[in-house]
């Protein structure tokens, strides 16, 4: 049974609709990754699922029973804020302790299940203390306390590392996964950061102005987008979009760049069903899937690339990879290559692109071919 | 959160030692100057109380006096004849005390709550119910007075401290409102849904949360409701009379007993009884006003 089931759900605002016919649903256990650029509605719908927004149409459910109506309360739910939200007044355990009061919990359980929790998060030293008290990961990690000692049905995170710094939000994400892996709750987690999306959930929803736009796992989305949004968005540094055009050669397909030398990179024979001579397409290719040709790359892992003249027009070398701005038939990309084999800024040089990985879409809809 | 740690820049510090001194000079000279200005009067008043009455006339009011006796101080409290009756202010301070106090506490009471429900609790056209409750901070006491006379009248509670309450109260709240609802929008909405998730009904989440985070604004609402029923003068001269005036309108009389003579040293002595409740509210509680009007709920 499905843990979470969300049913033609829509949301407006008068006149404004902020989400739009949301369909979406979470097997027992699972970590959803709600993902989508600042107004896509992603936290709406967090906040319909946790029951602080009514909803306008549709359904909601949990565990099988329709909770469109019921109070957060009653749902048996528990969320983790950005702003963490801890009581400011309260010491942490009491702002441990201050929902198994408000459901009449005996205060021995209270205080077993504090101790359980605090000694899974390692926080025992910060319970006598004030949120004002801590740091911004020590607040983080009570935040997640506060959640855990419900043991929920749900748990619910709005874009809980945002306010951390580099260092610890990798930490902290970590953290998140390896506390998912030992309760294994259905999880929520709206985020707008990709990575941490792609690094922590069992399935990525991708929305964008209050549509879903696709929702499979992180390899899926990944390596098969469905849409021109979701292909740009997941990804860093972003995927390379080109116009081409499909030209057939006898009954081969191939894909001519627009503004280069006319040469056909030559398409894998598994992505010809929907291909039409002459047809303009976006030629999708992400900056990691260049390679020098010289290293046949993607020949040694049993794949086809094609080779393309590549002029580079500037350089970012992060210290583990070097990121490329080029030219390729006077469209600029992004690569992505290896320090030791990237050129200078000025040179040219010959890349392969792996012909497997690429993506290639409609120009009007953006929909996948 | 972090305090900031820089040290503030100090204008007066700077340039040459002369200018320096100078500078100083004057800013502090002029302040002492307005400082004396100002508690003059407060000063004088004192010095009346302890003269007898015929060195003042002789003397003029100001003058030091030539010995202290505190036998005025006595008379204005439990003998000197006012309105009628010979037992001092002691009666008139007893009905401010009992009028002003309950008023706070209910204004302050009702404001709290109407500001945790006007801004964390937002249902359609609360921003109406919010402009329609603070129009009472805007309107002229004197135009509520017969609206007000009319109401005590069929309550039953004309000339009574009861209905003066009720008056204060119901005029208080406009002000109280208004502050509180300023100082809970800054408290994160976040926080109540929180809450709301583990459970908390309005009740709790009040208690639990929004009261303990309270104290700088409840202090600003004291010292407000406090002093200005306190010093109130318009309601309770129109609305109670006799016995049942609280001690602003009652000490009204020295100005209209046009016979005879006038007792200054007493009257003196009555008049720092009827302020020294709101000049000592002041005094331990200003600095908490201050901070209180300018601080945000969460730090």
């Amino acid at each position: 049974m499905s843990s979470l089931q969300i049913t033609n759900l829509r949301k407006s605002y008068g006149a404004v609709e902020v989400l739009k016919d949301i369909n979406l649903e979470a097997e027992s256990g699972e970590f959803v990754a709600l993902v989508g650029p600042s107004g896509c509605g992603k936290s709406t719908l967090l906040s319909i699922i946790a029951g602080l927004e009514s909803v306008t149409s549709g359904e909601v459910s949990i565990e099988g029973a329709v909770v469109n109506n019921a109070a957060p309360k009653d749902r048996d739910i528990a969320m983790v804020f950005q702003s963490y939200a801890l009581y400011p007044t309260m010491t942490v355990r009491q702002n441990m302790t201050f929902g198994m009061e408000c459901r009449n919990i005996d205060k021995a359980t209270q205080k077993e299940t504090v101790a359980r929790v605090a000694a899974l998060l390692q926080i025992e030293p910060l319970l006598n203390r004030k949120p004002g008290q801590l740091s911004g990961g020590q607040r983080q990690r009570v935040a997640m306390g506060r959640a855990l000692v419900r043991d929920p049905k749900l748990f619910l995170f709005d874009e809980p590392l945002s306010n951390l710094d580099a260092k610890l939000r990798v930490e902290m994400r970590s953290e998140i996964k390896k506390l998912h892996q030992n309760v294994g709750r259905t999880t929520v987690y709206v985020t707008h950061d990709q990575i941490e999306a792609m690094t922590l959930a069992t399935r990525i929803a991708v929305m964008h102005q209050g549509v879903l736009q696709q929702y499979d796992t992180p390899k899926a989305i990944y390596e098969t987008p469905a849409n021109v949004f979701v292909a740009g968005f997941m990804g860093s540094p972003n995927m390379n979009f080109f116009d081409a055009k499909i030209v057939a050669q006898g009954d081969q397909f191939g894909v001519v760049l627009e503004g280069g030398d006319g040469s056909v990179l030559p398409m894998p024979a598994d992505r010809y069903g929907a291909l039409s001579d002459g047809q303009s397409v976006t030629f999708g290719v992400r900056p990691e899937h260049f390679s020098p040709a010289h290293d046949l790359r993607a020949e040694r892992k049993g794949g086809v690339s094609v080779v393309v003249p590549v002029h580079v027009d500037m350089d970012e070398p992060t210290g583990a990879e070097t990121i490329l701005m080029v030219q390729i038939a006077g469209q600029d990309a992004t690569i992505v290559c290896e320090p030791d084999s990237a050129p200078n800024p000025g040179q040219d040089m010959d890349f392969e692109i792996d012909m497997q990985k690429i993506s290639l879409f409609d120009p009007e809809s953006g929909v996948r071919l | 959160m972090a305090e900031a740690t820089h040290e503030a820049f100090d204008p007066l510090a700077t340039g040459s030692r002369g200018r320096q001194f100078r500078a100083k000079a004057t800013v502090y000279g002029l302040l002492i100057f307005f400082a004396l200005l100002y508690l003059s009067p407060l000063f004088i008043i004192v010095m009346n109380t302890f003269r007898p009455l015929e060195e003042i006339t002789r003397e003029g009011f100001i003058s030091a006096p030539g010995m202290l006796s505190t036998e005025y101080w006595i008379e204005a409290w439990s003998g000197f004849c006012l309105g009628g009756t010979c037992e001092g202010v002691s009666p008139y301070f007893t009905n401010t005390l009992l009028m002003t106090v309950p008023a706070t506490i209910l204004s302050t009471a009702f404001g709290v709550v109407n500001g945790y429900a006007l801004s964390k609790w937002r249902f359609k056209y609360d921003t109406w119910v919010f402009g329609l409750i603070t129009m009472g901070v805007f309107l002229p006491a004197q135009m509520t007075l017969l609206p007000w006379a009319y109401v005590l009248g069929k309550l039953g509670l004309a000339n009574t401290i009861a209905g003066l309450v009720l008056v204060h109260t119901v005029q208080g709240v406009s002000f109280t409102t208004l502050f509180c609802r300023n100082y809970f929008v800054a408290v994160p909405d976040d926080l109540i849904k929180a809450a709301r998730i583990d459970g908390a009904g309005f009740w709790r989440i009040f208690r639990r949360i929004i009261l303990p985070l309270s104290p700088p604004i409840l202090i600003v609402c004291v010292i407000w409701q406090f002093t200005g029923i306190w010093n109130e003068f318009l309601y309770g001269t129109v609305l109670t009379s006799g016995s049942n005036q609280p001690i602003t309108s009652a000490i009204v009389a020295f100005s209209g007993s046009g016979t005879g003579q006038r007792y200054y040293n007493v009257e003196a002595a009555a008049v720092i009884f009827a302020a020294l409740p709101p000049l000592f509210i002041y005094l331990i509680g200003g600095k908490y006003f201050v901070r209180g009007l300018t601080s945000g709920a969460v730090k």
